[in-house]
């Protein structure tokens, strides 16, 4: 018999199938979509570690997506090997998450959010004047992978998907075991957490520092894909509100609810510039909108049974 | 009796406020001991300075010949420190087996998920709650969360076990299943400390009493000295009513018809 958990396998599995076959199948506008998809679905279930389990809504993906940009292309301009780059700019992301964290996650609610966004402004000021090694305003240019334009993005889409499904085995393995359920105490009541006996601090470091890891390695790679870099791009302050529109449009703190999210949203955004050239921003803000008020818990907590059924005045006495 | 906790002239003050003044009283195993006093005697804030929450303007708080004065209260849970709330702090969206889990995963020590759970269906047998374990914890009645409270704590295997007014807006039947539950706490060889407002509930079952007012402790001892004390009944009633009551001391306890004298 199929479980639910059997179908979410599978329906897992088809999904990374179906991206990764892109480059076989379809045309190069198709693949780069399918990059997208991949490289939001890392960022979102990067996300989910410190905004759906932790529940603290942390808007600092944008600065730890431009550190990983900017640490991959430095240090590849300075000679160091592609993946040595890559991987240098993820522990470096994750070492900055950290010693931020110990600061910032005294901050609750409201406070954390204003505070988070605080950093990517700040990160973004500081790489903007310090021309001397980022190029300041004029931004980087990042060393070319080799090949032509199709092995790129084939390479590019393959790594990708690794981070992305890194990023997918680390959820799987951290809603399992003893953090995931210590952040979730966290995330409905922290002081009620501390008195269980949950480090709060150190495990919320931990879900920042989740947060923040494949953030760096996918602006790494992200650097080398697009072969040129600047502040503006690198620190934009529409990611840092992308990813959790998407984490919340799939179901936050959910294993699944990332990939749904950012694969929908990706896909829907795709759809609305190419149909909508000068009012993709408005539907987006709909959207986010629309999320807040009707879908609190994202596409995955719906009841669909119930949104079907017509509400009788008995189930309006169970609501109450 | 071999003692386990000990503050010793434990002090915290919040800005000008002296909350708690110089208090020093020592807590023997398996003992129960109630702490009372009247509103805004420093009750719950002894309490925090207990398990970490507040730190200590001065003094030291000793558990099992360790000072603990500057821990932290996930510390003080692990330790075998537990409390309970006077306001309930259940994690909401969890079940009720997920909640007491989490007290035996974090704080009693277990570190598989099998384990804690089931130590967690133990203590909801224990508590009466064995029927509602996989409901959400938010849809529990009241005298069920202080329930579930109490099972919370008793996952986290505490040896000192602070309940702050568990019995607080309970009706007289569903006070009684509590003290009972209480005992059956007791009788496991946890040290017990009951807050309380209720002078029939603390009366009832403390082998000792300990009264604040003020911020500072002003009597210990066995229930019945504590009661006829001048000092305590000054506390509570005021001095005019104590002057009167001072020349002529009742005979009995104060007996829970006078009402409960915060009132």
């Amino acid at each position: 018999m199929m479980t639910r958990r059997h179908i979410a396998a599978l329906g897992v599995a088809l999904w990374f199938g179906i991206l990764a076959l892109t480059p076989l199948l379809a045309d190069n506008y198709t693949i780069r979509i399918a990059i997208t998809i991949a490289m939001y679905s890392a960022m979102a279930l990067s996300w989910n570690f410190i905004g759906g389990f932790a529940g603290y809504p942390s808007f600092s993906t944008a600065a730890f997506f431009g550190i990983g940009c900017y640490v991959g292309a430095i240090a590849q301009r300075s000679g160091v090997p592609l993946v040595v780059a890559w991987a240098l700019a993820t522990v470096f992301v994750t070492v900055f998450a950290v010693a931020l964290g110990a600061i910032i996650l005294r901050l609750k609610g409201h406070y954390f959010a204003i505070g988070s966004i605080a950093i990517v402004e700040v990160v973004r000021l500081v790489v903007s004047s310090w021309g001397g090694l980022t190029g300041g305003g004029d931004g980087l240019n990042v060393p070319l992978l080799s090949g032509g334009p199709d092995r790129v993005a084939t390479t590019v889409l393959y790594v990708m998907l690794a981070i992305m499904l890194a990023a997918f085995v680390v959820t799987i393995l951290v809603d399992r075991a003893r953090l995931g359920f210590g952040l979730r105490c966290i995330s409905q009541n922290e002081d009620a957490a501390d008195m269980v006996g949950i480090d709060t601090t150190r495990y919320k470091i931990a879900a920042y520092a989740l947060s923040a890891l494949f953030c760096g390695t996918v602006g790494a790679v992200y650097a080398s894909w697009v072969g040129y870099i600047d502040p503006t791009d690198s620190f934009s302050i529409l990611l840092s509100v992308k990813v959790p529109v998407m984490v919340l449009l799939g179901g936050a703190g959910t294993v699944l609810g990332p990939i749904i999210g950012a694969g929908a949203f990706v896909m829907l955004e795709e759809f609305f510039w190419a149909n909508f050239l000068e009012w993709n921003r408005a539907i987006l803000g709909g959207i986010i909108v629309f999320l807040i008020f009707f879908l609190p818990s994202g596409i995955l907590k719906l009841d669909y049974r119930r949104l079907f059924r017509r509400k009788s005045p008995v189930d309006r006495t169970e609501a109450a | 009796m071999t003692e386990i906790l000990r503050l010793e002239n434990v002090s915290k003050a919040f800005g000008g406020i002296r909350a708690v003044n110089d208090v020093s009283f020592t807590l023997n195993e398996g003992e129960i001991v109630g702490l009372i006093g009247p509103n805004g005697a420093g009750k719950t804030t002894l309490v925090n300075l207990i398990t970490g929450v507040h730190k200590l303007t001065g003094g030291k708080v000793i558990f099992a010949g360790q000072d603990v004065s500057r821990q932290k209260p996930f510390q003080a849970a692990r330790r075998g420190l537990a409390r309970t709330f006077q306001i309930v702090q259940p994690f909401p969206a969890m079940t009720v087996l997920e909640n007491v889990a989490a007290g035996s995963l974090f704080g009693g020590g277990h570190t598989a998920m099998a384990d804690a759970r089931q130590a967690a269906r133990a203590e909801l047998d224990f508590v009466g709650l064995g029927a509602v374990a996989d409901q959400p914890a938010a849809l529990l009645s009241l005298p069920n969360r202080k329930r579930l409270e109490l099972a919370k704590s008793l996952a986290m295997r505490p040896k000192v076990l602070l309940l702050d007014e568990v019995n607080a807006g309970l009706n007289a039947a569903e006070i009684d299943g509590a003290l009972s539950l209480i005992r059956q706490i007791a009788a496991r060889g946890i040290t017990i400390v009951i807050i309380e407002h209720l002078m029939k509930v603390v009366l009832s079952i403390s082998q000792r009493i300990l009264v604040l007012h003020h911020g500072e402790l002003i009597a210990q001892g066995d229930p019945t000295t504590v009661v006829n004390d001048p000092r305590v009944i000054e506390a509570y009633l005021g001095a005019k009513f104590a002057a009167r009551f001072g020349m002529t001391p009742p005979a009995a306890p104060l007996a829970p018809e006078h009402g409960a004298p915060h009132v």
